[in-house]
Order: structure tokens, then C-alpha cells, then sequence
């Protein structure tokens, strides 16, 4: 077993030398294509079947490598534990089926040669971070990854606001990077030790451990989408070629999921209970508001995007009940929250790329991302949105999807918190799980109006007519993943029985043995507590909703009646008169927009006698992003203006720019106590 | 080390500091060559004097190199440089001599106080040789930012050398060759400078170095 780590490692490697085989093939774009996505496919199942055979062995016992480059006379350490194994099936099955989905999708790529070469190194360098065992191989893995991406983001650069999107995710890209720097630099101390074995054993000091719970916030957190710092996210993540929306979205926000749980739980040693409030806080904000702005969102893969933050959102919640639970020696409790941290990554993986397949194959056939320009797809395209309205409905957490389990495991972990000591953590924690069924809800409201505006109704623009089904890789790749969704749905205690082997070496204690329990139900904490039965809940709803098929077509009655149609309150035949998203959205809009968007409606009547139409203007306002982002743009525009004339002095200024400062550090020297 | 050697190496370090303040206020440039002169035949004579109580034989060569080359060679260089561009009648200051020579008495003040901070434990001479050696660096580069001839910059950057020079003697042990590859490189400066000075004289017609940010289109 100890040779993973270094099989996992040839596998990054071959990974990198199909990077440099797509240069090569960029003259053949056709065949390039199909050999890329072929080989990332077999090293991504390749990988898969090394990682899950070893969590069927002995996923417990660390696998080891060091390699000879990086820092002199450190080299670079690897190391598959839990944790990582964890993390790196869900990267190699997001890569896996992303390359699926490309060996169809690429092959309408316009410029091959700018994803085929990016898109295997993408891969790699997301399997490095998670493989590094010293923060020198991490951030330079990290940076890699982050490279990588931004290459992938700027493909279409050319295409309006694509430049921009890039150019802001490099600059939150290296803003997260440097506090990560910041953070394992605390970590390390003085002594320079880099290796993440030296920094478990180090125990810093409680100042030291809250500089880096902030410091992984910004970090992390700009990575994974938290808010305030995901501003880019839903600039980035659309711009890029659809299957590589699915990774960076569905796979890349976990990878950051995965240095902060690396860090805080792994390294940081025992936590403080009010660095949880300092996670529940954000994690409940990123819920909300990222839900919310994809509620107001027309544009699909946009609004996928903002998705993502919610449910980052949603996963750092159970993470910052997993905190509170582990400090204060909680340990079924704290099991219990990360299981569902976990639980919820592995799905948001499932379904996000799913959703994001499917909006690529909408895109692909119609040209079209905007919402409002689309309609009635349903019958062009019967098999995309058939899987498409599975990954809305395990988004939206119901039953009997996996979407469901994750969150009804998080909401357990909420039920467990009137046994917390902290007075501050008992109020607080409730009123985080009702900020968290509020997500829950608007992001039901949120993904019927994405499915229903895109598939159902007529079609809006002639784009949609001459749509047509995706291709057979596309839809094996959707069709997978939708059977995973409903998989994980009603056999959810496998994949908590798989997870934990995490929580018992991160927290030492472990959710009850869920395959023990009768008829595949899984019971969090105790019987007469609660538990839920995914397989039950299937039958029962396939039985019913046969039944009830079957009793009315055997009972009702088979006399033909022609009638008029009814016209669900529009009489008019125009395409453009039907439900739009925005008028879908106009409830929740008035209901919080108003307070978080600063919305206004505004009705401009024609002047009387005038023939013009009534028109209807809505404004909407990204209150974080011009209260927080545009004065730092402003300041540095000022700053840069004016420092400006520094480069244009004359020598002896020059000169005396550099005495003066000479006198000033003396004189610092001179007065320092 | 008895009071009277410890006097005369304090009184020569003094009279390099004092000689500095001298270039301060030269506004003709064959006095401020000359000046110079006498700061390197100074520095030659403590250097001498640094040899002679630490019985280190090579500072010797140090004082001679002083001597011959800051004393004789680069002054007849420079006036020599002065008589073909035809400049030994230009005044020149950029500030006043006034201001300059009380910024002067506070970097003195500073070096002094910053110096006799951060060296309790040494030596007394080397550290009275370093307060005076930063001093004379100071005052240096106080030279250079002041003036605007090229040939008057080229003259502090020297006596800020020189500063060097007196802090590398007074600390014990420093070996020869470290002086040396000093002496060198002011050298090759010279050459290079005076080379320069020149091709400016020849491209503008003054060696006045506003007549560079002219010729970028810079105010000043």
C-alpha cells in the first residue's frame, strides 16, 4: 500500500506529458481532441481505481513520497491519508467525467489549441495540491492550478467581458495565494520548518492559530467562492468551456475546501470554539447571498456559478459545526457535521458538473446562454433536460436525491447544538441552520426557475429551433452522473461508512457503522433521535406516482372532449409574453432585494398623447462590489496617478529620495527604545 | 592603548569630519578640489596613524594609496578636467550654504548618537571611528545631493569613499585586500565618470546635469 502516493504521482505526471503531447497536436485539432480527452479520461479512472481500491483496503495508513526537486536539501514531500484520498477520488471522477463530456463537447471548440493543452495540466496541478505534504509543494501546486485555470478562463478572450473575468480572477487568485503564503509562514515559526509533519507537531500559540484561521479564510475562502471574496467566481467560472466550468466549479472550490480543512483541522491542533463563530458567520453569509444572486441572475451558467457559492456556503457551515463540536470534545457530533461537509462536497461535485454539462450542451445547441432568449427546449433536447431537471432536484435538496442526505445530515448537526456549552455558540447556531433553510428554500425557487425558463414553456428566439440533442459522450457523462446523484440519494450510508476513515483521523471519532443498520436506513446519532431512509422514500414515491398514473388512465374516463385550450391568463400568442426569469424572480426580488440589491422598479408611462409603449426598468445593484471593490480600485487609481511623477524626477531627486530615506531608517534606528 | 595614541586617532577622525564640513560650503570648484585633497592627505595620515598602533603593517599600503592616488593623482586629474571643459569660474550650489551646513551638523549629530547606540560593547576607538566614519559618509552624500555640477558630485562621492575607507581601518582585522578592491573600484569609477563627464561636455555643452533632465523633457 505504501506505493500510492508515488502511483498516484506517475499519474500527475503522464498528466503533465499529455499537456505538452496537446502543444504537439495542436496542428490536428480533430484527432488532438479525441486523444487528449481520451488519456485524461484513462489516467483519471486509472487514478480512480488506485484511490478506491485503497479505501476498500486501508485508506487509514499514510502513503509517503518524497521526490528531489524543490527547495534544496528539502525536496518536495507527498502524502495520501484520508483526507486527501478523499479529495482525490473527487477530483479524478470530476476530471473522468469532464473528459467524457469533452470527447463530445470539443469537438466544437473554435480554438482547440488554447484548452487542449491547459485542460490536462488543470488536472494535474488540482492533484498536486492535494498530494503536497509541504507548503512549499502546496502553494506551488496551488499557484499551478491557479495558472492553469486563469489560461482555461481566458480561452475566449476576445468574447465581451471574458479579458475582464481573467484579469480579475488573477489578481483574487494571487491576493489568496499571498495570504496562504502569510499562513503557513505563521506556521512554520521561526525555525523554517515546511513540512506539514513539522508543522502538526509545532502547536502554535492561540495568537498565531486565530492569524491563521484568518488568513485561510482569505485564502481558502477567495478560492472556494466565500463571501465577500467571491467576486470572481461568477466572472470566471462561465467564461470558461463548459466542461471546465464543471471542474473549476464542481471540483477546483473543493480543492480550497480542502487546504482549510488541512490546515485548521489537520495542522492547526485543537481549535478555539469562537473560531467556529468566525466559519458559521461567513458560512451562513455565503449561503444566502450566493443564492440569492443567483435567483436574480438570467444567465444560466452564471447562475450555476452563484449556485456554487451557496453551497460552499453550506458546506462551511457544517465545517464551522464541525469546529464548535471538536472544541468543545464533541466528538459524534463533530463527526457527524464533517460527514455532512464531506457528504456535501462529494454531491455538490455530482451535481454542479451535471448542471454545468447540461448548460453546455444548451450553449452548444442554441448559441445561447441567456436565459430569457431560450424556452421550450424540453422537446428539442428530451434527454438533456431530463438530466438536467435531476441535478435541479438533487440541487435543491430533495428527496430522494443526494442533495437531500447532505443537508438533512448538516440540519442533524444543528439539532445537536443546545448540548454546546458556549452561550454565544447556542444562539448562534440555531439561527445559522434557519439561514441555511433559507438557502435551501430560495434555492428550490432558484433552480425551477432555471429549469423551467430554459426547458419548459415555447421558444423565445428562433436560436432555440434548430436546437438538437447532445452528443452520445455528452450525455453518457450527464447520464452517469445523474445516476450517481440518485445513487447517493437512496444509498447514502455507503458513502458516509466510506467517509469515515476521515473523520476518525481528523477528529478521532466517527459516525455509528451505517451498513449495520436494517433496510439501509442511516441513523446520525442514535434510533430514537431521527433517522432517514433514502431507499424507502424512492420506492414509496416510485410506487405512489405509478399508482396514481395507472388509476387514472384505468378510471377516468376515455370520451374524447375537444375544448379551447386554456391559456393560463395570456390570450396573446407572442413568444416574449410568456413567464420570463425576471418576473419569475420579482416575489423574492421585492421581498430581499430591496434590502441586499438596493433594487428599484420603476414604471415610465408614455407621455399622454403619445403612442410609445410603457416601459418597465429594473435596477439592480452588487452592493458588495461597489461598496467594497470599486473605492480599493479608486484608491489605488488615485495612489497610482499620483505617484505617478516618481518615475520622471531628475537625478539629484533621485539622490536625495535615496539619502532621505538612509536618514529616516537611522533615524528609526536612532530612536527605536 | 594609552590616552595620548587614543587622543591623536580621535583628533585625526575629528579633522576628516572637520575638512567634510569644509567641502560643504566651497562654492569654486578648484577649491573644492583642493579641499578634498587635503581630506585624503588626512585620511592618509590616520590611516597611517590606525597602522601604527595596531602594528598592522599593510595599512600602510592602504595610507600610501590614499596619498598618492586621492591626494595627487585624481586632484591634478580633476583640475586638469576643469581647465578643458573651462568651467573653473563657474558658483555653483543648489542649496544654500547656510541650510546645508546645519543639515550637516544634525547628520553629524545623528551618526554620533545613532553610533554610540548601537556599539556599547565595542572598542571605544572603533566605535569613535565609526561615529566619525558615518559622519563623513553622510556628509558625503549630503555633498552630492546638494550640488549640481557633475565634476562637484563626482568629488562627494569620493569623500563619502573615504568614509569607508577610515571604517574599514579602524576596525582590526580587516584584511588588506578588501581595501584594495575599494581603492580599485573608486578608481575605475573616476576613469568612468570622468569619461563621462566628457561625452555630457561634448552632447551639451555644459556639465551641468539639468542639462540631462532638459534633454528628457523633465522639469524640475
Amino acid at each position: 500500500m505504501t506505493l500510492d502516493a508515488a502511483v498516484l504521482l506517475w499519474g500527475v505526471a503522464s498528466l503533465l506529458g499529455t499537456a505538452v503531447l496537446a502543444i504537439a497536436l495542436s496542428r490536428t485539432p480533430d484527432s488532438g481532441t479525441r486523444l487528449v480527452y481520451g488519456l485524461t479520461l484513462g489516467i483519471s479512472a486509472a487514478a480512480l481505481l488506485v484511490l478506491v481500491s485503497r479505501i476498500l483496503e486501508d485508506p487509514i495508513t499514510p502513503s509517503t513520497a518524497v521526490l528531489p526537486v524543490g527547495l534544496p536539501w528539502i525536496g518536495a514531500h507527498f502524502r495520501l491519508d484520508a483526507l486527501s484520498t478523499f479529495f482525490l477520488v473527487v477530483i479524478n471522477f470530476g476530471g473522468a467525467m469532464a473528459s467524457l463530456y469533452g470527447l463530445g463537447y470539443g469537438s466544437h471548440e473554435p480554438s482547440p489549441h488554447r484548452v487542449l493543452p491547459f485542460f490536462p495540466a488543470f488536472l494535474a496541478g488540482m492533484n498536486l495540491v492535494v498530494l503536497a505534504d509541504d507548503a512549499f509543494t502546496f502553494l506551488l501546486s496551488w499557484e499551478f492550478m491557479s495558472l492553469s485555470s486563469w489560461a482555461l478562463v481566458i480561452v475566449h478572450h476576445r468574447e465581451k467581458d471574458n479579458a475582464r473575468a481573467g484579469y480579475i480572477y488573477l489578481v483574487m487568485a494571487s491576493f489568496g495565494t499571498l495570504a496562504l503564503l502569510l499562513a503557513f509562514g505563521l506556521l512554520s515559526g521561526s525555525g523554517g520548518n515546511y513540512t506539514f509533519e513539522a508543522m502538526r507537531t509545532a502547536g502554535p500559540t492561540p495568537l498565531v492559530a486565530t492569524f491563521v484561521l484568518a488568513l485561510m479564510l482569505l485564502g481558502a475562502g477567495s478560492k472556494a467562492g466565500l463571501v465577500p471574496l467571491h467576486v470572481w467566481l461568477p466572472l470566471a467560472h462561465p467564461a470558461a468551456p463548459s466542461h471546465v466550468s464543471a471542474l473549476m466549479s464542481g471540483v477546483m472550490t473543493k480543492v480550497a475546501v480542502y487546504g482549510f480543512i488541512r490546515v485548521i483541522f489537520d495542522l492547526l491542533g485543537e481549535p478555539t470554539w469562537w473560531s467556529s463563530v468566525i466559519v458559521l458567520f461567513f458560512g451562513g453569509l455565503t449561503a444566502v447571498l450566493g443564492i440569492l444572486y443567483a435567483l436574480m441572475e438570467n444567465d444560466l451558467k452564471r447562475l450555476l456559478a452563484y449556485s456554487t457559492i451557496e453551497n460552499i456556503g453550506v458546506i462551511f457551515v457544517s465545517l464551522g459545526l464541525a469546529l464548535a463540536f471538536k472544541a468543545n470534545a464533541m466528538p459524534s457530533a463533530a463527526a457527524l457535521a464533517l460527514t455532512a461537509a464531506l457528504f456535501h462536497v462529494l454531491n455538490h461535485s455530482f451535481f454542479k458538473s451535471l448542471l454545468f454539462f447540461g448548460a453546455g450542451a444548451v450553449l452548444t445547441a442554441t448559441g445561447e446562454r441567456d436565459m430569457e432568449k431560450l424556452g421550450g427546449l424540453i422537446h428539442r433536447m428530451p434527454l438533456t433536460s431530463f438530466v438536467f431537471l435531476v441535478g435541479c432536484v438533487a440541487i435543491s435538496s430533495l428527496p430522494p436525491f443526494n442533495g437531500f442526505v447532505s443537508e438533512w445530515l448538516a440540519f442533524q448537526a444543528v439539532l445537536q447544538s443546545p448540548d454546546l456549552p458556549q452561550w454565544g455558540l447556542k444562539v448562534m447556531v440555531p439561527a445559522v441552520g434557519g439561514l441555511l433553510a433559507l438557502s435551501a428554500a430560495l434555492a428550490a425557487a432558484c433552480f425551477v426557475k432555471a429549469f423551467g425558463i430554459t426547458f419548459l414553456g415555447r421558444p423565445r428566439t428562433s436560436a432555440v429551433e434548430h436546437a438538437h440533442e447532445a452528443d452520445r459522450y455528452s450525455l453518457a457523462a450527464m447520464l452517469i452522473l445523474a445516476a450517481l446523484c440518485l445513487l447517493a440519494g437512496i444509498l447514502p450510508g455507503f458513502v458516509i461508512d466510506g467517509l469515515s476513515p476521515v473523520t476518525l483521523s481528523l477528529i478521532g471519532s466517527r459516525m455509528p457503522v451505517q451498513m449495520a443498520q436494517p433496510w439501509l436506513s442511516i441513523v446520525p446519532i442514535a434510533e430514537s433521535r431521527s433517522s432517514y431512509n433514502g431507499l424507502l422514500v424512492f420506492v414509496f414515491i416510485a410506487i405512489s406516482a405509478s399508482a396514481a398514473a395507472y388509476v387514472i388512465h384505468r378510471f377516468a374516463s376515455h370520451a374524447l372532449r375537444r375544448g379551447p385550450a386554456w391559456g393560463c391568463g395570456f390570450a396573446d400568442t407572442v413568444p416574449g409574453s410568456q413567464y420570463t426569469g425576471v418576473s419569475f424572480a420579482q416575489p423574492i426580488r421585492r421581498v430581499f432585494g430591496t434590502f441586499v440589491f438596493r433594487a428599484t422598479e420603476r414604471v415610465e408611462m408614455p407621455a399622454p398623447g403619445e403612442t410609445g409603449p410603457a416601459r418597465f426598468n429594473l435596477e439592480i445593484h452588487d452592493v458588495i462590489w461597489e461598496t467594497l471593490y470599486l473605492p480599493i480600485g479608486k484608491a489605488l487609481d488615485f495612489a497610482t496617478d499620483h505617484l505617478n511623477h516618481l518615475q520622471f524626477l531628475t537625478i539629484r531627486r533621485y539622490l536625495t529620495l535615496v539619502f532621505l530615506f538612509l536618514i529616516v531608517l537611522l533615524l528609526v534606528l536612532a530612536l527605536w527604545p | 592603548m594609552n590616552g595620548l595614541t587614543f587622543d591623536i586617532a580621535h583628533l585625526l577622525a575629528g579633522g576628516l569630519v572637520l575638512v567634510s564640513f569644509m567641502m560643504l560650503y566651497q562654492d569654486r570648484l578648484f577649491a573644492l578640489i583642493n579641499v578634498f585633497a587635503l581630506h585624503a592627505i588626512v585620511l592618509a595620515l590616520s590611516v597611517a596613524w590606525q597602522a601604527y598602533i595596531q602594528d598592522a603593517h599593510h595599512l600602510y599600503v592602504t595610507a600610501a594609496i590614499a596619498l598618492i592616488f586621492k591626494a595627487i593623482v585624481i586632484p591634478v586629474g580633476l583640475h586638469r578636467i576643469i581647465q578643458r571643459l573651462g568651467i573653473h569660474r563657474d558658483i555653483e550650489t543648489a542649496v544654500g550654504i547656510g541650510p546645508t551646513m546645519l543639515a550637516g551638523i544634525g547628520l553629524v549629530t545623528l551618526s554620533m548618537v545613532l553610533m554610540l547606540r548601537v556599539t556599547p560593547d565595542a572598542d571605544p576607538l572603533a566605535r569613535e571611528d565609526l561615529a566619525f566614519a558615518l559622519s563623513i559618509i553622510l556628509l558625503g552624500l549630503l555633498v552630492m545631493v546638494t550640488r549640481r555640477n557633475a565634476v562637484s558630485q563626482v568629488v562627494g562621492f569620493m569623500s563619502l569613499e573615504n568614509g569607508l575607507v577610515l571604517a574599514a581601518t579602524g576596525a582590526k582585522g580587516m584584511p588588506l585586500v578588501v581595501e584594495i578592491s575599494v581603492a580599485f573600484s573608486i578608481l575605475i569609477a573616476f576613469i568612468v565618470i570622468g569619461v563621462f563627464l566628457f561625452r555630457i561636455r561634448e552632447r551639451f555643452d555644459s556639465v551641468d546635469v539639468g542639462a540631462l533632465d532638459d534633454y528628457r523633457g523633465e522639469h524640475r
